[in-house]
């Protein structure tokens, strides 16, 4: 699987490998069921029957039974869905993973198919369709994926992404802080979620048992546990940075613990400066921590340094949940587990992280602007994403009426853990102009890693640049 | 006198006919082979280079046509003193590369001449030396990255108990503190491992051009200067060399343009840290994601094509004033 990610990936598109045979028939099943529901036209009663016997075909399927059932809330209610759907103009939709990624595209598909719409799918490589965002976006698709955030606003702004706040009455089932995720600077809604993962500390169980280690929960006991792993031969951290991005992730967790997550937003939204002795704070706090990192980040990929964690030559790594999906080892995958980065300052507490929200947006001006909406609508639905986890089980479902039954620990554990976060970040190149990410504070947090003894002068320099951007 | 004859000799009158019937297919022929390249230059090279010009002078986001507009020198201001940090690393990065490639160059030509001598297994060196020749720049940077630079199993980090970061180190090597900017430049260490990588390829284009060159010098030249007691340093430098100047003149163009162009294989590697150059810049602002500053990108080009310009008029004012005297 390719991994030249400029940006930072979703799980969906590094793809899990924890996917049993069991669930692959499952997901199969779904996506007969939806083909079925597809073909068989206007009646979605006679859809529904022949998805459920089709479901039984595929062995015991959660995503092959939940397709057809849980229809009823988004498609159902809308009407468009239900009538012109199979007959009428198809929907056009870009997908931001080619037909040859696999999981990730076959997820998607599933999850398009399990709509019953007629919908052509044009499936574009991940990094290709981010570069040409703006390129793609004078004549798009009707229907697209993409990102929440800055990312999601800014095209909102430019008024190249269509208004799609009725869309918004057919997903009561999605919690409210989703909406607010979803809505641009104009208080109206331009973005449908889908699925989200946070990043956290990741760990091997059996290392944390057998050395007596305990899950930390303040700084002290952060720096305390670093010190005894160092201790006993092991790298604290494994770290990378190759591609200038996964380190944006430790900035934004350090920085919303020590700051709080309203300083984090302002920061990111140009309103406070990076001169400021709070970000400064954060880089000193950085800087001290770097000892328990594995050396050199600039020129390791994020999947070497997941090599360390699975060899156990480092002990704790934080990234997204996807810092596993490069291994097919059954054994370090049951082993995995992962915790919230501590609190590193008490009256800020560890209750915000980063959960990047990926989903589909429309086109500012659809060739079929019903259809879109329905597809939208049904996408935004439980029935859509349990057909997507039936083949790619990695992400957590925005929608509250998903199949949970059918997560894997991993999956649970990610859900529990956002729904007890107070304030969620999306990543730093989502929460900000991706421009000024990927020019200035790349070069800036890379530079850091190579001198941290020039604080002051990098952050003048970002400060400096800044007014280029923001 | 021969062309007198010509001029002079009454041509007779079906040899006219014949001579202005081929000129007119000759003309048709001329100027379609003439024209098709023109247009198609003009259209996919001066264009655009106008366009750059026009657009550096504009602010746009690249989105959509017509919501374009002029700024003045707005965007030249912008790279000259609020992208400073950017701009000058980076042209230091091309000028650095100006001057390493030269001196592949010059190794390369003297691999030429050693291999010209005849050494055993002269068809082995030049297989060996040539072939990164034909792998794109972009391919030499995986290959270097993965195979002889990953600190976890590359080549030149292994049994080091402690890796060296090739790709990621952007420690200084030396600096030089110029006097408008506050943070000095210099070459880092990772530019300087891309340095090498870089001459792998390079050294063996030059080669290759060279070895080209020597197998068409007249080898009574060098019978002639050994006879007049040259000794091997003064028969290449005042014959061979200079013999050989339609050769030069490409390997210096070459040279040139590789110092200048060089993008690939830092993109390949995902621009570390401390290796930018100008088309890196060009590139970064032209097709952000967030819009682009095509603005401020074209600013860049702008003074990327000033650099050239200069080469370029350099070079042909030197070209003609040999050629007249």
């Amino acid at each position: 699987m390719s991994s030249n990610y400029e940006k930072s990936p979703s799980p969906s598109e590094v793809g899990f490998s924890i996917m049993s045979r069991r669930n692959l028939l499952a997901g199969a099943a779904g996506v007969a069921g939806a083909a079925a529901l597809a073909a068989c036209g206007s009646d979605s009663k006679t859809a529904a029957t022949t998805a459920t016997t089709a479901a039984p075909a595929g062995t015991a399927a959660p995503a092959g039974t939940d397709a057809p059932a849980g229809t009823d809330a988004p498609a159902g209610t809308d009407a468009p869905a239900g009538t012109d759907a199979p007959s009428g103009d198809a929907v056009s939709m870009g997908i931001n993973e080619a037909p040859t990624a696999g999981k990730p595209y076959d997820s998607l598909k599933a999850a398009v198919d399990s709509t019953g719409l007629n919908v052509e799918i044009n499936g574009v490589d991940h990094n290709t369709f981010q570069e040409n965002i703006t390129n793609y976006l004078a004549q798009p698709e009707d229907v697209f994926t993409w990102f929440s955030g800055y990312r999601m606003r800014f095209f909102a702004d430019k008024g190249l992404a269509g208004d799609i706040s009725d869309v918004w009455a057919n997903l009561p089932d999605t919690a409210e802080s989703f909406k607010t995720a979803s809505t641009g600077n104009d208080g109206k809604q331009y973005f449908v979620p889908f699925y989200y993962y946070p990043w956290a500390v990741h760990y091997r169980k059996s290392v944390f048992a057998d050395k007596g280690y305990e899950i930390p929960t303040t700084k002290d006991e952060l720096v305390a546990l670093a010190t005894k792993m160092q201790k006993d031969g092991l790298i604290p951290f494994a770290y990378a940075n190759d591609g200038k991005w996964p380190v944006q992730g430790t900035f934004d967790i350090l920085n919303m613990r020590i700051n709080g997550f309203q300083y984090h937003v302002d920061l990111l939204a140009g309103k406070e400066k990076w001169t400021d002795d709070r970000t400064k704070a954060v880089f000193t706090t950085w800087a001290e921590l770097l000892p328990f990192h594995q050396e050199n980040p600039n020129g390791r990929k994020w999947e070497e340094a997941a090599t360390a964690l699975e060899k156990k030559e480092a002990g704790m790594f934080y990234l997204g949940t996807f810092v596993a999906s490069n291994s097919k080892d059954k054994e370090y995958l049951d082993d995995l587990d992962f915790f919230n980065f501590p609190a590193l300052d008490d009256k800020i507490g560890a209750d915000c992280l980063d959960a990047p929200i990926d989903g589909f947006m429309m086109a500012a001006s659809p060739k079929n602007p019903k259809g879109a909406k329905a597809l939208l609508a049904a996408l935004g639905g439980a029935a859509a994403f349990d057909a997507y986890n039936g083949v790619n089980p990695s992400n957590v479902g925005v929608n509250g009426k998903v199949d949970t039954s059918a997560y894997t620990a991993v999956q649970k554990k990610s859900s529990d853990l956002v729904g007890a976060a107070k304030n969620i970040a999306q990543f730093l190149d989502r929460d900000t102009n991706p421009d000024f990410v990927s020019n200035v504070i790349g070069d800036a947090f890379a530079s850091f890693h190579t001198d941290p003894t020039q604080i002051d002068s990098i952050l003048k320099s970002i400060e400096e640049q800044k007014s280029a951007y923001l | 006198m021969s062309t007198d004859t010509l001029a002079t000799a009454p041509p007779t009158p079906g040899r006219r006919r014949r001579y202005s019937q081929l000129s007119k297919s000759d003309k048709v022929w001329l100027s379609l082979m003439v024209g098709i390249p023109t247009v198609l230059h003009v259209v996919f090279v001066w264009l655009p280079a106008l366009a750059t010009i026009v657009l550096s002078f504009a602010e746009w986001d690249g989105i959509k046509l017509g919501t374009w507009q002029l700024v003045g020198f707005r965007n030249y201001w912008t790279i000259f003193t609020v992208l400073e940090d950017k701009l000058f690393p980076a042209l230091f990065n091309n000028f650095v590369l100006l001057v390493f490639l030269s001196l592949c160059s010059a190794v390369g030509m003297l691999f030429a001449y050693l291999l010209d001598k005849g050494v055993r297994g002269t068809a082995i060196y030049q297989s060996v030396f040539y072939m990164p020749v034909v792998l794109s720049l972009a391919v030499v940077g995986f290959i270097w990255k993965s195979v002889m630079f990953s600190q976890a199993q590359g080549l030149f980090n292994l049994g080091r108990d402690k890796p060296i970061d090739f790709v990621g180190n952007a420690e200084k090597i030396f600096t030089i503190h110029l006097p408008f900017l506050d943070n000095p430049v210099g070459l880092s260490k990772n530019f300087a491992a891309l340095l090498i990588a870089m001459a792998w390829r390079h050294i063996g284009y030059v080669m290759v051009l060279y070895l080209a060159g020597l197998k068409s010098v007249d080898s009574s030249l060098r019978e002639a200067a050994s006879i007049d007691g040259c000794n091997e340093w003064q028969s290449f430098r005042r014959v061979v060399f200079p013999v050989m100047k339609p050769i030069n003149v490409v390997v210096l163009v070459i040279t040139v343009i590789e110092a200048l162009r060089a993008f690939d294989i830092i993109v390949a590697l995902k621009q570390p840290v401390g290796t930018s150059v100008m088309g890196v810049l060009v590139k970064n602002n032209l097709v952000g994601e967030g819009g682009g500053h095509v603005g401020v990108g074209s600013a860049y080009g702008v003074v990327l094509l000033l650099l050239c310009l200069g080469f370029i008029v350099w070079y042909l004012v030197n070209h003609y004033r040999e050629n007249e005297l």
